[in-house]
């Protein structure tokens, strides 16, 4: 479950290069998310029971699985504390970020 | 195939040969039959193409979008209200790059309810960014439409072919109805290089910054600049297949003219038989109609009124508060190019009132008693 | 570490929706999108409107999803997919699951008449509306799905909403189409499984999915997925289904329905509401709940 695409910002360099309509040609994946964060998800995997729950609710899709465990993705993790809220064990803290 | 046909079913018929494959369309008088006989075409298969029966004609030009991104070729048509319900997808459709090709029946905007034809309908959507084509005839609209599909798809902007209420469009004439094979040895089949497809993801017409809207709206400007030449190029084409020449504007005993009357749509044909009295008479008069009005012709205008005295711009239309619409840009195309040649602008027609040869008479008396217009906006025929 | 396990996941793993998109932190309509992907597949086109989506997606010439997506007119979502849908098929594309989504403005109001046309025709496609009971996009303004008491900026506290919100299913149902179903966020198996359901069916498909919105609602980010849960065990948003505007299905049964005042008070929204008017949203949650078990006890 890793990213797919590539996460580069556009530039056009010419005017052909320029699409004639607006669409979308590359992923806001460029756009690192993680940066919004104020406080952060840790997940204690001493207390996890791998029930996916926070990798279920994430909105951000910033929870991803390695090895059949959570990972957190602080690239893009914006912190909002559902993973936390919803984690039937409570073992993920919210924690401040350091600035 | 000769047919006796009203000027509706000439679109139907433009269609129909343009094979368009997505139809989205409301009824409105005086457009009706438009869509009458397309619904007959589908139903009789004789029309292969999906007619989606909405319940306005927002909703029908927003499912023309729709099926347009996805790569079908798309046709509607509509009139005055119906236009102005339109008039913010219009802007899609050419932001959006979508080639959909509009019949418009030509109608007076209410209130007063009116049926009638005048053009402030269409004027009034003159900086969407669509192509409009002013038809003087039957024929015209029906090989238009097929014109207008070629143009459409080469720039991806959207065309509009206009027809005056009833003149044109309630009223039969001779149509040569070309040979389906042949129409489609004109016309390829819409096969965009991008579309809305899952083969291949894109999101279209999303939230854009001033770091790149300028871009887009330069481009599309930019496509709009090819247009001119690709009208006429794409007008011989048609000649040389079909025997009638499709372009920008039609010249009628301009080149030795000291009057120029300057007209669009069907009053052009009255127009001629207006000029060819007058020069009976021994005025020199001539005709030229402005066919495509976006974009607008600038040179074409510009080197046929070389050689004139004068110029008389019939509107039958109004920009309230400033003139008829044809005047302001024929003065605008002129500036700086015509050495001070005087341009009178008339309203006449407005709401279905009836522009006979006799109108353009008095319009030459008008000119020819005067060496320069006295008033921003002559009228004629207000009974007041 | 301890033992090795496999992780049970209890929705499919597709990924369709990407990290970096522009949505706030807590975001219902986000999760919405995720999840009925999840159940598409990659074989989907969507149809979005103004809204807050398409803020989300991403701004030209990027884009979070890895299906293509139309942004329409915000008053065209579901005409929009009539479209697309016709296009593709006669493009010779006849699988594509076309998709109108749109937020609950341009469902319940700028969008009824598209919608309403659509659904009479039976049209194709599948509509999904998630709803955040407001106009979000533009900063936070009271839609007909805004409920009763609520503070919008267009509904200040001294007058706040005062007309309950409309009840967008029975006018679905009213045009006898072939499935309808409300989903919920906090409940993502059953919003799943009636995705799946809708794409196997022809004709036009209507789903309500309610997607809380952290700053539109002042609620708490980590809330979201508990105020989506609660609205369904208080029957202010109840899960079930009609089919073809009759046969009325209830997904989560209530053994015990809650009272309404844990949700109103976890949300700055309802903080102005007085007991008076607390006591009467709660009556009118239970006669429209009631309402409900008749049309449901109505189908057996
Ligand atoms: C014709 C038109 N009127 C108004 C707007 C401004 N507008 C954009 S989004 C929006 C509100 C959208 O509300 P909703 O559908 O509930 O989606 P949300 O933003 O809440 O996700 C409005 C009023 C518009 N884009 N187009
Ligand atoms: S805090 Fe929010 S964004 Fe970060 S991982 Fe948890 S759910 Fe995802
Ligand atoms: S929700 Fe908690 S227990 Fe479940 S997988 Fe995530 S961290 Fe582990
Ligand atoms: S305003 Fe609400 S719905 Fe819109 S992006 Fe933010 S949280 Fe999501
Ligand atoms: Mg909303």
């Amino acid at each position: 479950m890793k990213k797919k695409k590539g996460a580069q910002k556009i530039v056009f360099k010419s005017e052909k290069d320029f699409p004639l309509m607006p669409m979308s040609i590359g992923s806001m994946l460029f756009n690192k998310t993680g940066a919004w964060r104020n406080i952060k998800p840790v997940i204690n995997l001493e207390k996890c029971i791998q029930c996916g729950i926070c990798w279920k609710f994430c909105p951000d899709v910033a929870i991803f699985i390695e090895k059949e465990w959570p990972v957190i993705d602080y690239e893009y993790c914006k912190g909002c504390g559902l993973c936390a809220e919803e984690c039937p064990t409570k073992c993920i803290a919210m924690v401040e970020e350091e600035k | 195939m000769k047919k006796v046909i009203m000027g509706n079913h000439a679109l139907s018929y433009g269609a129909k040969l343009g094979r368009a494959q997505v139809i989205a369309a409301y009824p409105i008088t005086p457009q009706t039959q438009v869509v009458e006989l397309l619904s007959e075409m589908c139903a009789d298969k004789s029309l292969d193409a999906m007619f989606i029966k909405v319940e306005s004609e927002h909703s029908a030009m927003a499912a023309c979008l729709g099926a347009s991104l996805a790569g079908a070729r798309t046709f509607t048509a509509t009139s005055a209200q119906g236009l102005a319900l339109m008039h913010e997808l219009l802007h899609w459709a050419s932001g959006g790059r979508l080639p959909v090709v509009m019949g418009n029946i030509n109608r007076a905007m209410a209130p007063g309810w009116s049926i009638w034809s005048d053009q402030n309908d269409s004027l009034s959507q003159r900086d969407t960014g669509w192509m409009q084509f002013y038809c003087s005839s039957n024929q015209e609209v029906l090989d238009t439409v097929i014109q207008a599909f070629k143009v459409s798809e080469k720039l991806l902007i959207p065309s509009m072919v206009i027809l005056d209420a009833f003149t044109l469009s309630h009223t039969y004439e001779v149509v040569d109805i070309p040979d389906q094979k042949k129409v489609d040895e004109y016309l390829p089949p819409f096969n965009p290089s991008i579309k809305l497809t899952p083969e291949e993801p894109h999101a279209f017409g999303g939230l854009t910054s001033p770091e790149h809207y300028f871009e887009l709206r330069y481009k599309l400007q930019k496509e709009m600049e090819k247009a001119p030449a690709l009208i006429e190029k794409t007008g011989k084409e048609y000649e040389k297949m079909f025997g009638r020449y499709l372009g920008l504007v039609e010249k009628h005993r301009c080149d030795d003219a000291d009057l120029i009357l300057i007209t669009s749509g069907a009053m052009g044909s009255t127009a001629r038989i207006a000029v060819d009295e007058l020069r009976k008479e021994g005025i020199k008069a001539g005709n030229l109609r402005i066919k495509v009005f976006r974009p607008f012709p600038f040179e074409i205008i510009r080197n046929a009124v070389k050689g004139a005295k004068k110029i008389a711009v019939v509107d039958r239309n109004i920009s309230y508060g400033h003139h008829g619409m044809f005047f302001e840009e024929v003065k605008s195309a002129l500036y700086g190019y015509s050495d001070g040649l005087p341009v009178f602008g008339f309203i006449t027609g407005l709401g279905g009132r009836d522009i006979t040869p006799s109108t353009f008479k008095e319009i030459t008396q008008y000119t020819l008693e005067r060496d320069k217009p006295k008033e921003e906006i002559i009228w004629i025929g207000v009974k007041l | 570490m301890k033992k090795e396990k496999k992780m049970k996941l209890s929705l499919p793993e597709v990924e369709l929706m990407n990290s970096g998109h522009m949505a706030c932190q807590g975001c219902g309509a986000t999760l919405a999108m995720r999840f009925a992907l999840k159940a598409l597949g990659q074989k989907v086109a969507l149809c979005i409107p103004a809204c807050c989506w398409s803020v989300i997606d991403g701004p030209f010439p990027y884009s979070s999803l890895d299906v293509p997506i139309f942004h329409c007119a915000f008053e065209t979502a579901a005409v929009s997919a009539s479209g697309v849908k016709a296009g593709l098929e006669m493009v010779g594309d006849k699988e594509t699951t076309v998709v109108a989504w749109a937020g609950d403005g341009g469902t319940f109001d700028i969008g009824i008449q598209a919608l309403s046309g659509v659904a009479e025709r039976n049209d194709d496609i599948i509509y999904i509306c998630y709803d955040n009971e407001a106009y979000m996009n533009t900063g936070i303004q009271r839609s007909s799905a805004t409920p009763y008491g609520a503070w919008t900026t267009t509904t200040p506290v001294k007058h706040f909403k005062n007309r309950p919100k409309k009840d967008m299913e029975a006018i679905m149902a009213a045009h006898r189409i072939p499935y309808i179903a409300t989903a919920s966020i906090g409940y993502p198996e059953d919003l799943v499984k009636k995705v799946k359901k809708a794409k196997e069916i022809k004709g036009t498909k209507f789903l309500h999915i309610f997607a809380p919105c952290p700053p539109g609602w002042k609620s708490q980010p980590e809330d979201t997925i508990k105020l989506a849960r609660m609205a369904v065990q208080n029957a202010i948003f109840p899960l079930y289904e009609i089919e073809w505007g009759e046969k009325y299905t209830l997904n989560i049964k209530l053994k015990e329905k809650k009272p309404i005042n844990d949700y109103l008070k976890i949300q700055g929204r309802f903080r102005h509401l007085t007991k008076k008017e607390i006591v009467f949203i709660q009556e009118e949650v239970d006669k429209k709940w009631e309402r409900l078990l008749l049309c449901v006890n109505g189908s057996k």
